[in-house]
């Protein structure tokens, strides 16, 4: 078969981008920590008994250390639970999220918190919140007629 | 030159293009609205429902629009390059479209009894009527009949051309139907074993992870479904539009097989921000996403090598000469040479999405829906457009007028910059988090909310711009249909004198079948054991 010159050059050219590319966003992910959200969690949960099974029967913050929170947050049609949560500046926030009857999305413009409430799983992501600010905490997944209605805020207080 | 009009062949190809023009018209007013209602412009008349109108434009452009034209294309194309179709290759052919049109009759009628609010993607455990999940299968079982004729027809083109090479046309549209067939097992597993029991109310529940994950193994290699029949236009169409040739039969080969390959078992990249799947999977499929950037480049090489050589035949000078010397002021190059031109920035966008850290940005934001509107409602759209406008002749027996060409221009002309407007609003106020799938709202005028506003009215107005120019092709529609009766070819280019003989293994599709099935049981199968392990499912709930 009859490849052209410029075109093996093009295509190895191209092909070691490539590879570089993928290096970098692999180490990323598995030097620096930085997954997309959600892992195979150990917890499941029966849907239709979310707010009877652990973290979940209790929703909200728990402080877990100095400026640290563990935060149990149940997505459903058309809120969060709980909503309105404030913290302070320089918290670091582990976001454990469900859904209690389709799917959610659980997005915070401005960061990179952005995951999927899935019924039956828990995602999880960490975000520290180094701005005092009053960000916007919405669902970016249509979930039924009042799917634009679905947010809440998280304050920062500094 | 084989004659077509007016035999039951160019009416099978011409009913799918008009279904395909009926959806864009009724998918396009929708389009309309959405932009108007999310710009704040107006409010939908009362009893009619932003979601109800979103999920009609998703269902017939993603779906119908995309599908019935392709078809329909690929069935002229196989006539004009191995022949009349058999006799029962045609019976089939027809059968697959009365089972798409009635699917598609059912599925609107769903949608505007307000039964079936579920969008395009019927994320479980939203229920809709079981009668959508049905449309959903006689759509899907339709096209397989199309797959079933057009790899019939190919395969008695090789058995009575024993040891010759496939003609490129029907060799790209056989693996396009095999990739189709391929990436439609996903939905239809999920719809058959999951969707249709649940709804009808046999089982009680439905793991949403799995028909996510199925769903998902389906969505991506169906961009690539309506990718394959826009790269056979620039292949095999473009370089004939142009006075040119193919430049190479063997590389044009190996980049679709290539495309066949990586495009199937990647699904998981649209499943970045999801729990129960776990990051190494994730990972994987990320990389076997970006392997179809060497098909891509393949394809970018050929279409600029094309052009040089053809430009500098007819004495382009210097390294950039050639430029000049393309036929932009005829429709049937302009449309899919912007279309491809458009491609390049779509491209660069698809690199973001499907990285797994830069998906956390924008993921379920308008600047996914900015994406997919510069690839398959620019790129690909202006591609089918052009060749429409020598399809619908060539298949009627009617010409091809200076007038029609003049509309055709407008039409790419107003297509092309709406889109690129509307696309760069959505980019960048995506890039902000205004989420996609979402009416109009300023959630209680937070001030982060209201700055997405401006780009939304952008939104609305390049929508009216868009809908004109679909006005203006249904006008060009009418037009060819009753335009002065006369011959229209298919352009089909000749290969490259230099090029090369073709080697005999690229036309053995088994092979490469093999690989993939290879490829995506090792991609999916970890996946799905942890999904199945998962805990019990959801019960239904209508939500609109
Ligand atoms: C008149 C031209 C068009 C206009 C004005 C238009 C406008 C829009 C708008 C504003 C949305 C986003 C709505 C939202 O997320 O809230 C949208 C979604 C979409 N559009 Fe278009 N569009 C047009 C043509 C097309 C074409 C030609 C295709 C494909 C062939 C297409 C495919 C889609 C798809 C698949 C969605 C996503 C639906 C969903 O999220 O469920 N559009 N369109
Ligand atoms: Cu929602
Ligand atoms: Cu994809």
């Amino acid at each position: 078969m009859h490849i052209h010159r410029l075109e093996k050059l093009w295509i190895i050219i191209g092909t070691a981008m490539l590879v570089v590319f993928l290096v970098a966003i692999g180490i990323g992910a598995y030097a620096m920590g930085n997954h997309p959200p959600g892992h195979t969690s150990s917890i499941k949960l029966d849907p239709e008994k979310v707010y009877e099974t652990p973290p979940f029967d209790n929703p909200g913050l728990e402080k877990i250390g100095e400026n640290e929170y563990n935060a149990y947050i149940v997505a459903y049609i058309y809120g969060y639970n709980p909503g309105n949560i404030e913290i302070p500046v320089g918290a670091t926030v582990h976001f454990y999220v469900t859904s209690a009857d389709v799917v959610h999305g659980f997005n915070i413009p401005g960061t990179i918190v952005n995951m999927m409430a899935i019924p039956g799983e828990v995602n999880e992501m960490t975000y520290t919140f180094d701005e005092p600010a009053e960000y916007l905490l919405l669902c970016n997944e249509y979930c039924g007629i009042g799917h634009e209605y679905m947010a809440t805020t998280i304050t920062v207080k500094g | 030159m084989i004659q077509v009009h007016k035999t039951t062949d160019s009416k099978l190809s011409l009913s799918h293009i008009l279904v395909a023009y009926a959806a864009l018209t009724i998918g396009g007013i929708c389009g309309m609205l959405q932009g108007l209602v999310r710009g704040g412009v107006i409010e939908l008349p009362y009893g009619i429902g932003y979601y109800q109108v979103l999920t009609a434009h998703g269902v017939l452009m993603a779906l119908v629009f995309t599908t019935f034209f392709i078809i329909g294309f690929l069935y002229a194309g196989m006539v004009r390059t191995t022949g009349p179709l058999l006799p029962t290759v045609n019976k089939i052919a027809w059968v697959g479209f009365l089972m798409m049109t009635v699917g598609t009759v059912l599925g609107v009628i769903m949608v505007l009894l307000n039964k079936a609010t579920v969008l395009y993607t019927f994320y479980a455990p939203m229920k809709a009527s079981p009668w959508f999940y049905v449309a959903l299968v006689l759509i899907v079982v339709g096209s397989w009949c199309a797959l079933v004729a057009i790899v019939s027809q190919f395969r008695y083109w090789k058995r009575t051309h024993k040891g010759k090479i496939s003609p490129l046309f029907a060799f790209m549209a056989a693996s396009t139907m095999i990739l189709w067939f391929i990436a439609t097992l996903g939905v239809a597993a999920t719809v058959l074993l999951q969707f249709i029991p649940w709804s009808f109310g046999w089982v009680d529940t439905i793991n949403v992870m799995i028909s996510r994950t199925l769903f998902w193994y389906f969505g991506h290699p169906l961009v690539y479904f309506w990718l394959l029949p826009t790269y056979v236009v620039w292949y095999v169409i473009l370089p004939k539009m142009i006075g040119g040739k193919i430049f190479s039969d063997s590389m044009a080969r190996l980049a679709f097989i290539l495309f066949l390959i990586f495009s199937v078992p990647v699904g998981l990249h649209h499943q970045l921000m999801e729990p129960g799947i776990s990051p190494t999977w994730k990972y994987i499929q990320v990389v076997l996403t970006f392997l179809v950037v060497v098909p891509s480049l393949m394809t970018a090489f050929a279409m600029f090598a094309t052009f040089e050589s053809y430009g500098r035949s007819k004495g382009a000078k210097g390294l950039f000469g050639w430029i000049r010397m393309l036929p932009y002021g005829d429709v049937r190059f302009l449309a899919p040479f912007v279309g491809m031109l458009l491609f390049i920035p779509a491209g660069a966008g698809g690199i973001i999405n499907a990285s797994n850290q830069m998906n956390a940005v924008v993921h379920n934001t308008l600047f996914v829906t900015g994406h997919f509107h510069l690839t398959v409602a620019t790129t690909v759209a202006l591609t089918f457009f052009g060749v429409t406008y020598w399809l619908i002749p060539h298949l009627t027996g009617r010409t091809f007028t200076k007038k029609l060409n003049r509309m055709g221009i407008w039409v790419t002309i107003i297509w092309a910059i709406g889109m690129v407007i509307m696309s760069a609003a959505m980019h960048i106020v995506g890039l902000f988090g205004a989420p996609r799938r979402t009416a109009y709202t300023t959630y209680n005028d937070h001030p982060v909310a209201l700055e997405w506003l401006t780009y939304e009215r952008v939104m609305a107005i390049s929508g009216v711009l868009l809908f004109i120019a679909i006005i203006l092709l249904v006008i060009s529609i009418v037009m060819m249909l009753r335009a002065p009766k006369g011959e229209e070819e298919f352009p089909i280019a000749e290969v490259n004198a230099a090029a090369g003989q073709t080697p005999a293994v690229l036309d053995k599709w088994w092979i490469w079948i093999i690989i993939l099935a290879v490829l995506i049981v090792f991609a999916y199968t970890m996946p799905f054991i942890d999904l199945i392990n998962s805990g019990p499912g959801s019960k239904g709930w209508v939500t609109w």
